[in-house]
């Protein structure tokens, strides 16, 4: 500014040549600050409003607590001290699926929770992530055969991460997880490439023969899924 | 090893009986003989079970009704009836209940032990028998609209099936309103936090009271008998007893599983091998009793950081000997039929040197613990006197483990049905008197340390122990297939209490039926009678001193 002592700088083109004039000669270093190097010759960062916002959403996950079954214990040692999950930004677990941004499938699911967790799932507010955790939610793991179990989360939502193990170890968890933070701040995460089960009223079910044997028992509006263990891959 | 004082000043102890002489206590009743390896078996009428269930409780002093094993033959149904004495558990005795093959009704148990309800149910879901009497014969583990029971032997596991999602009901299409009450619902799970797992309880609230609580299991159910009875008994069964009890309790689940199967095929382990089972279970136990603690902690104080953290920290450590030991840090699969499969880590000196270090800071850890939760006066006000299980009670139910100690019951496999090593071992089984949440936390705190004391032994055991007589395995054929039609039940104490199997084999080399007694299913099934009429934060407070585990509790 000049010595003029003028309260309002009303000559627009004077601040930006002063400024720019102050910068080019080396005589204030208002605005060369690292990030400025970093950023080359603007005073502005120019960037798209998506990336900006991917960039804030890969590094500040809330995560669901959520456990089902094995896998959530080493998912608990994966918050806790030694693995401590927090370091990456990613380490706050959320009670209220309202709260939370990703979810870690840790178990073996089965019948009669997976319309509780297509339930949970869809609570959650966009954009939401998923990392399947151990083999269980990739293809029913040890339990492929099981009468009663689903071969793989897949079936039920879309996930973003596999890590497969039984279990995997905290650190190959704490992998998958700052994968999926990379592919979030690059914008990569959750193209939606199967069709999970739906949560269909029942009144909506092709009249089967397995349909007509239950219509005295389930009410038309009741929500439900049905499962074919046959076809599941 | 504390032993019973001989001169038992108990004056009503019922002598032990012969099985001619229980066969001749229960007259007519028997039809005929079908024993057991560990117990005599006679067979009744399907509507005489309660008169014979009664008669061996009262009589002959049968007090635990351990399991309820149903199954089904070509030609009939079957539930038996696994008995043993509190106070004596190597005496046990089975009654075997035929039912018909096309209308497989039999009388429930129930009203002799109220244990046998869940069992029942559990029976009737699976296997399709169908128990007379019983007050409440639904579906326990599958969804209500399930087809078919797929324990049965015409089930197809590929059928397709439909699950319903029953609304969460409306409290306030439920809120009841009169003079005397005015009661809400409440929904507590599947998916929350106090549940330890995938838990769904049922609450009906009066006010801040309980009314009643019912809990609704099965959303963890993962098929754990069928996948047994499909893998053959040398290799294939031993990785998922790792998962019913997965707060790494490997070890003791594997020793279940490896207890009964010995026992089955004939099979004697080497004292050698022995003693590293015997270590290597007791780690476990650390590990289990330290993650109750940290979720019991979590539950009632709502303490994240220090107590869970603390906790979590010296599972980490037994966890690292525990790798060390096996290869993994969850999921062992470390025993196989007549031993372990591999010995000790090299070199044997770093191995023992890292044993006694945890040993030697766990007693100041445990005065830490003591000093963070159970002298604390907040805690103190949440557990103390809530959640009361007295003893009748919780025998009744055929609760076992620290739940039954935590009630003043002296009751542990270890010493009163011996295996491994522990006969040999200086070490006390811990009760408490309190019945309360309280209590039941004193009992798993002071067993670590009793764990730790078993470990120190086993370990100068192990560095003593000459080196040409280091057989880590028995010889065992490569397939085994015992003879046809053999039936056995055995238990060891496990974290969380009796874990017991049941194996009937056909001659071929995998199980016909395989049966889990879990302590879990037992234990929990005591909530109501702890939470009901109490204030709904001493609910959670009395889920979480249960310890229960859902992998266990639904297999
Ligand atoms: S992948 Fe393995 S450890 Fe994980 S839930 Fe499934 S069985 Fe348990």
């Amino acid at each position: 500014m000049s010595s003029e002592q003028q309260p309002f700088i009303t000559d627009e083109s004077r601040v930006v040549t002063e400024t720019r004039d102050s910068r080019m000669t080396g005589q204030g270093d208002r605005f060369n600050s690292r990030l400025r190097e970093a950023f080359g010759s603007s005073p502005f960062i120019l960037t798209k409003f998506d990336k900006f916002l991917n960039w804030c959403r890969g590094s500040s996950m809330f995560m669901l607590q959520f456990g089902i079954a094995c896998c959530s214990i080493e998912m608990m040692h994966t918050y806790a001290v030694k693995h401590d999950l927090d370091r990456f930004g990613s380490g706050v677990p959320r009670a209220s699926p309202r709260q939370a941004d990703v979810m870690i499938v840790p178990g073996t699911i089965v019948s009669k929770f997976a319309p509780r967790m297509k339930r949970v799932y869809d609570q959650m507010p966009e954009p939401k992530f998923v990392v399947g955790m151990g083999s269980c939610t990739i293809s029913g793991g040890p339990f492929q055969e099981g009468y009663n179990v689903i071969k793989g989360a897949e079936e039920v939502i879309p996930m973003d991460i596999h890590v497969p193990g039984c279990p995997p170890r905290p650190e190959a968890l704490v992998y998958g997880v700052v994968k999926l933070q990379e592919r979030v701040a690059n914008g990569e995460a959750a193209p939606v490439t199967v069709k999970p089960y739906e949560l269909e009223q029942f009144g909506d079910l092709e009249r089967d023969e397995l349909v007509e044997a239950l219509v005295d028992q389930i009410d038309e509006d009741e929500l439900v899924m049905r499962y074919n263990f046959a076809d599941s891959p | 090893m504390s032993l019973e004082p001989l001169d038992s000043p108990d004056a009503d102890v019922i002598p032990d009986h012969t099985p001619e002489e229980l066969e001749a206590l229960l007259g007519d009743l028997v039809l005929a003989r079908d024993d057991h390896l560990n117990a005599p078996g006679f067979v009744i009428r399907p509507d005489t079970v309660q008169e014979t269930l009664s008669i061996l409780k009262e009589q002959a002093g049968y007090d635990h009704l351990s399991l309820v094993s149903a199954q089904e033959y070509e030609n009939r149904y079957e539930s038996i009836y696994h008995l043993k004495k509190f106070d004596d558990p190597t005496q046990e005795v089975s009654v075997v209940v035929p039912a018909d093959k096309d209308n497989p009704v039999s009388q429930s148990g129930e009203a002799v032990f109220r244990t046998a309800d869940w069992h029942e149910r559990e029976a009737y879901d699976l296997v399709g028998i169908e128990y007379d009497d019983h007050p409440d014969l639904r579906r326990i583990l599958l969804p209500e609209t399930w087809q078919g029971h797929p324990l049965s032997l015409d089930y197809d596991m590929n059928q397709p099936q439909i699950a319903a999602l029953p609304a969460h009901v409306n409290p306030i299409q439920d809120h009841h309103r009169d003079d005397e009450s005015d009661t809400m619902f409440l929904n507590i799970g599947p998916h929350h936090p106090a549940t330890h797992g995938v838990l769904h309880l049922k609450t009906v609230l009066d006010g801040e009271q309980v009314v009643d609580v019912e809990s609704d299991i099965g959303y963890l159910h993962r098929c754990e008998e069928q996948m047994a009875q499909s893998g053959t008994y040398r290799h294939q069964i031993m990785p998922y007893p790792d998962r019913w009890d997965y707060i790494s309790a490997g070890l003791l689940n594997e020793w279940a599983y490896a207890r009964a199967a010995e026992d089955l095929a004939d099979i004697e382990v080497p004292e050698y091998a022995q003693v590293i089972r015997t270590m290597g279970a007791e780690m476990c136990r650390i590990a289990a009793h330290m993650l109750a603690l940290a979720t019991f902690a979590l539950d009632v104080n709502g303490d994240f950081t220090a107590t869970f953290m603390y906790a979590i920290n010296d599972r980490e450590r037994v966890q690292n000997l525990l790798e060390d030991l096996t290869g993994q840090r969850l999921m062992f699969n470390y025993f196989r039929l007549g031993g372990v499969v591999w010995d000790l880590p090299e070199p044997r000196e770093e191995f023992f040197s890292k044993t006694r270090d945890f040993l030697d800071q766990l007693p100041g850890n445990i005065e830490e613990y003591h000093n963070l939760v159970t002298s604390n006066e907040i805690f103190q006000m949440r557990t103390i006197d809530t959640g009361i299980l007295p003893p009748e009670v919780a025998k009744n139910y055929g609760a076992t483990g620290p739940v039954l100690r935590g009630s003043g019951v002296d009751y542990d496999l270890r010493r009163d049905d011996p295996y491994g090593y522990y006969d040999e071992l200086d070490w006390d089984v811990i009760t408490e008197d309190g019945c309360d949440n309280y209590s039941r936390l004193l009992v798993r705190m002071q067993e670590v340390e009793e764990s730790a004391k078993i470990i120190g032994q086993c370990v100068d055991l192990l560095e003593d122990w000459p080196e040409d007589e280091r057989t880590i395995q028995a010889n065992v054929p490569r397939t085994l297939r015992p003879d046809d039609d053999t039936e056995v039940y055995r238990a060891v104490e496990a974290a969380k209490g009796e874990l017991g199997i049941y194996i009937r084999s056909d001659g071929t080399d995998k199980p016909a039926r395989f049966k889990i007694r879990s302590p879990c299913f037992s234990n929990l099934q005591t909530l109501p009678e702890m939470a009901n009429g109490e204030y709904i934060p001493d609910v959670i407070a009395a889920l979480g001193s249960l310890d229960i585990v859902l992998g266990e509790v639904d297999r």
